[in-house]
């Protein structure tokens, strides 16, 4: 997989998210930052209504969608229980304060 | 799926496969599931069902398999090793093993008793007969159903709850029943006399005869061993084919009394659910005594499981501390409801409602302006609005007269005044919020096995956005997962993340003098690392409403609204709403909104409710140069603060105007704007009582009068429309100013977080309010400089994002 730097961890607020343009497509990526400093990457579109989820309260290891409060957990992308549904999810990575996307994620081939 | 996990954990044995062991155990799994190896250990060969259901069963209106909660796919899939139809006979406390009656051993660690209780059989001669059985499981119900089709004369003994629901059951099945009560009316522990003959009058209608008072001295028995008559003590015969004994259950600590655990009206145990005796050994359930009670009701003993599971799962916190229950009986088409002290007596007060025609009875018993108890028959739909009022001990004075006409009378909106649950149909909706039908609602609690309003609104969503069907959702719950729910204690958490209840959270900030979220969350043992979406906010407020200049804001702890200080609409655009001092705008203000939109292609623009004009559909990215362009201030109508302060012409223009209203609302939105609260805050000033500004829905309505003004607090045009109440007349607007300040600093200093003033003022009553804010004028003085202590210097977040702590970061899109 190739790896393509996005912005600083320091970019990424505490317990926030920042939102990184995708060519060709109208949905960014939200890039999440933990407490811990573990970064995450989802597509910014709950799977109930399509809800901003770079808008959330994160807390743990997930987000609070802002339209209508579904948790969606930030490893997997998946809406918790009894919410059903799942966001797509990218491979995400931060080394020595860079934080780096699938380089696949930020170029999506058009269907 | 079975999950292989390492054999190196601890080992849990539960003794007992009912409700509340199961529990329990489901509430661990949940916090701990790979802590425990687990062993169940039941007497019946079936898996966990729902032992409620059994009369809906016996009455053939529901199947066996239907009120299964745990199928053995669930055992399995959480490789618990079930061994069922086995009977624990013996516990070795020192080598801890348990043995059951086969033999099979099991070697615990911890051990968790939910043993359940027996029925209580009259020791009378004849007791052993064929024919004679109790009704407590499946076994019973299976009896009883053969029973009816081959006998026709079926004796109840005890008119209790389940007696009662034995005859109705035997009686739809076709046998002729006769329920003998030694009690001088039915239910006695439920009802008083008043509603126990209405109860009997209804269910002689429906066929069946009772011998009140009768006292049985013994069953007489055939050739065969079969039981052929009950005998009464004044000598009269009572033919009976079967013989159902329903005469009240007593806990069953066979096994922990021989265990030489401590017993005494049941397993004794702590607020943890620990038994006195050995702490490795936990009992939950109709077993358990806890603090002299041995409850039989489902929501006590889930509330007892979910403690258990915290201390089995070693975090060591949550405390049981006993439950207010109520009853229902599961007859269907009997309506019957009643709660705590229903009895009354002296220094007691009673609300009557008697109409034997009709068949509606109603009792309300009042205690030093507290609902106690409740007593109804025939017309229950409020049985758990008083259930509510009573675990709350809400002073009930000011809606004492319309107490015993019900909830529906103290004005919810949002489903069509609809409030008898039972009488709607399926597809009428519930929650007005979220579309849910009461069919779906229904459908939910059956099938995944429900009980607590909690879980409703987690599995269906109902009553969980506005919570005005709260009660409708409760009565749904009543009627469909069975008689015995009731709900949670007095004290509610705040979330999942701990047991502490908002009053506790705002006192303990307060006493420990906590200036972070995370101060907060380590003093009082947050199970959470850093809270929750619904904590979280909330924290941050109580932080910065007890001590202003101190606490340090935490934008991360807001909702996007307040962090980015515009309102997020459906599509994630954004909507913005500058600050119309009083409602009045001007050419110049217009023409700068007029060029935004242009410039911005901003889609709508739309005059709201509070007199201002919103901007809908803007990008987040333009937020900031709208906010320049337009030149205004913000206008917090994002924000659980200030909002608006409405105002009519008054007398500057208007030709019945006494007051300067507008002035007046200028100068307290002046005063008051940035103040933010536990919600939001509308406030309205009309000129004159023709009260063209609204000012009787709204939190401080003031309301101009030729000597002065009357000031009204605690109104709501939301959710539940409520009228504001009086609170004083006024002479000056200096005084108007400082009496409005000194309410809401009141309530910003004690509200809960997402209360509004209808429900602290509801909460804590006007009399309180008033002693105060108006019978303590330097308290008054007081809590007024408090305010404008705390809004002093307060920056503007459009003007000063910066002294505002906005991150103009997210404004930006990582390209």
């Amino acid at each position: 997989m190739s790896w393509r730097p996005v912005c600083r961890v320091e970019d990424i607020p505490v317990l926030g998210a920042r939102r990184v343009a995708r060519e060709g497509s109208e949905v960014p990526i939200a890039v999440f930052r933990n407490a811990e400093d573990k970064v995450f990457a989802l597509l910014d579109r709950c799977p109930h209504q399509g809800g901003p989820l770079s808008q959330g309260i994160v807390f743990g290891e997930s987000v609070a969608c802002p339209l209508h409060n579904w948790t969606i957990g930030l490893s997997d992308g998946c809406a918790k229980a009894p919410d059903e549904g799942c966001v797509q999810r990218f491979a995400c990575k931060a080394e020595g304060g860079q934080v780096f996307l699938e380089a696949d994620a930020l170029t999506p081939v058009e269907a | 799926m079975k999950r292989d996990l390492p054999a190196t954990r601890q080992k849990l044995v539960v003794v007992g496969n009912g409700m509340a062991g199961i529990r329990a155990l489901e509430e661990l799994l949940k916090i701990a599931p790979d802590l425990y190896v687990v062993t169940v250990f039941g007497a019946e060969p079936h898996p966990n069902y729902n032992r409620i259901l059994l009369s809906p069963v016996l009455a053939g209106e529901q199947t066996v398999d239907e009120i299964i909660l745990n199928p053995l796919s669930w055992y399995e899939g959480h490789s618990i090793t079930l061994h069922k139809g086995k009977k624990v006979v013996r516990v070795d406390r020192v080598k801890r093993l348990v043995i059951a009656d086969d033999g099979t051993e099991a070697a615990y660690d911890r051990l968790l008793l939910a043993t359940g209780s027996n029925p209580f059989i009259l020791p009378v001669p004849g007791k052993d007969l064929q024919g004679v059985i109790s009704y407590r499981d499946i076994a019973d119900t299976e009896a009883m159903i053969d029973a009816a089709a081959k006998y026709r004369k079926a004796v109840v003994i005890g008119g209790g709850l389940l007696g009662l629901e034995a005859a109705n059951g035997l009686k739809l099945r076709g046998m002729d029943v006769t329920v003998v009560h030694i009690m001088p009316w039915l239910m006695e522990r439920q009802l008083d006399d008043t509603a126990g003959q209405l109860l009997q009058r209804s269910l002689e209608a429906r066929g069946i005869a009772f011998e009140i008072g009768g006292q049985t001295e013994a069953l007489i028995g055939d050739q065969d061993g079969r039981v052929m008559c009950v005998k009464f003590k004044d000598g009269r015969e009572l033919p009976a084919d079967l013989v159902v004994m329903a005469a009240g259950i007593r806990p069953n600590t066979t096994l922990a009394e021989s265990m030489g655990l401590h017993c005494h009206k049941g397993i004794v145990v702590d607020d943890t659910m620990q038994t006195k005796t050995d702490p490795r050994i936990y009992a939950v359930g109709e077993c358990a005594a806890h603090r002299g009670v041995a409850y039989g009701l489902v929501a006590p003993l889930f509330e007892q499981g979910k403690v258990c599971a915290t201390h089995l799962a070693q975090f060591g916190i949550g405390r049981y501390s006993g439950s207010t229950t109520s009853t229902k009986l599961k007859v269907t088409g009997i309506d019957l409801f009643s709660a705590g002290d229903f009895m009354g007596g002296k220094d007691h007060e009673e609300i009557i409602l008697n109409d034997p025609f009709g068949g509606i009875y109603k009792k309300l018993v009042i205690k030093d302006d507290k609902l106690v108890g409740a007593c109804l028959y025939g017309d229950t739909v409020d049985g758990s609005w008083y259930f509510k009022l009573m675990r709350e001990g809400r002073k009930i004075g000011d809606i004492r007269d319309k107490l015993m006409f019900g909830e529906s009378n103290i004005g919810d909106t949002g489903h069509e005044g609809n409030t008898r649950a039972a009488a709607m149909a399926d597809a009428d909706e519930v929650c007005g919020c979220n579309g849910v039908a009461k069919g779906t609602i229904c459908k939910a609690i059956k099938d995944k096995g429900l009980f607590t309003l909690d879980e409703v609104r987690k599995h269906t969503k109902a009553s969980a956005s506005c919570g005005s069907c709260t009660g409708l959702v409760e009565q749904l719950l009543m009627f469909t997962a069975g008689g015995d729910y009731s709900k949670a204690p007095t004290k509610k958490a705040m979330c999942g993340c701990t047991d502490a209840s908002h009053a506790e959270v705002r006192q303990a900030i307060r006493d420990q003098h906590w200036l972070t979220i995370a101060d907060v969350q380590r003093g009082l043992g947050w199970r959470t690392p850093n809270g929750c979406a619904s904590c979280r906010p909330a924290l941050n407020y109580y932080l910065l409403s007890t001590w202003p200049k101190e606490a340090v804001d935490d934008p991360q702890s807001r909702f996007i609204n307040e962090r980015s200080h515009a309102n997020i609409q459906k599509d994630g655009s954004y909507s913005v709403i500058p600050r119309m001092w009083g409602g009045e705008t001007s050419a110049d203000e217009l023409r700068r909104i007029a060029d935004a939109v242009d410039k911005y292609k901003i889609p709508t623009v739309k005059v709201t409710g509070g007199q201002r004009i919103d901007l809908l559909g803007v990008k987040k990215e333009d937020l900031p140069a709208v906010w320049r362009d337009v030149g205004m201030p913000s206008g917090h109508a994002y924000a659980k603060a200030l909002r608006t302060v409405k105002t009519c012409v008054g007398s500057e223009w208007c030709r019945f105007g006494t007051q300067d209203s507008t002035q007046m609302g200028k100068d307290l939105e002046r005063a008051l704007w940035r103040m933010y609260a536990p919600h939001k805050v509308k406030l309205a000033v009309s000129g004159c009582p023709r009260n063209c500004a609204e000012s009787g829905i709204k939190d401080v309505g003031v309301i101009g009068v030729d000597s002065g003004w009357e000031m009204y607090v605690a109104g709501n045009g939301g959710i539940k429309t409520e009228v504001a109440q009086f609170l004083v007349k006024l002479k000056t607007a200096a005084e108007v100013l400082e009496y409005s300040g000194a309410f809401l600093q009141l309530y910003r200093e004690e509200g809960w977080y997402l209360e509004r003033t209808v429900h602290y003022v509801g909460r804590v009553g006007l009399d309180y309010v008033k002693k105060k804010v108006l019978e303590d004028a330097a308290g008054r003085k007081a809590l007024w400089e408090r305010l404008r202590f705390s809004l002093d210097g307060e920056p503007d977040p459009w003007f000063e994002p910066d002294k505002a702590k906005v991150d103009l970061r997210q404004f930006e899109v990582v390209a």
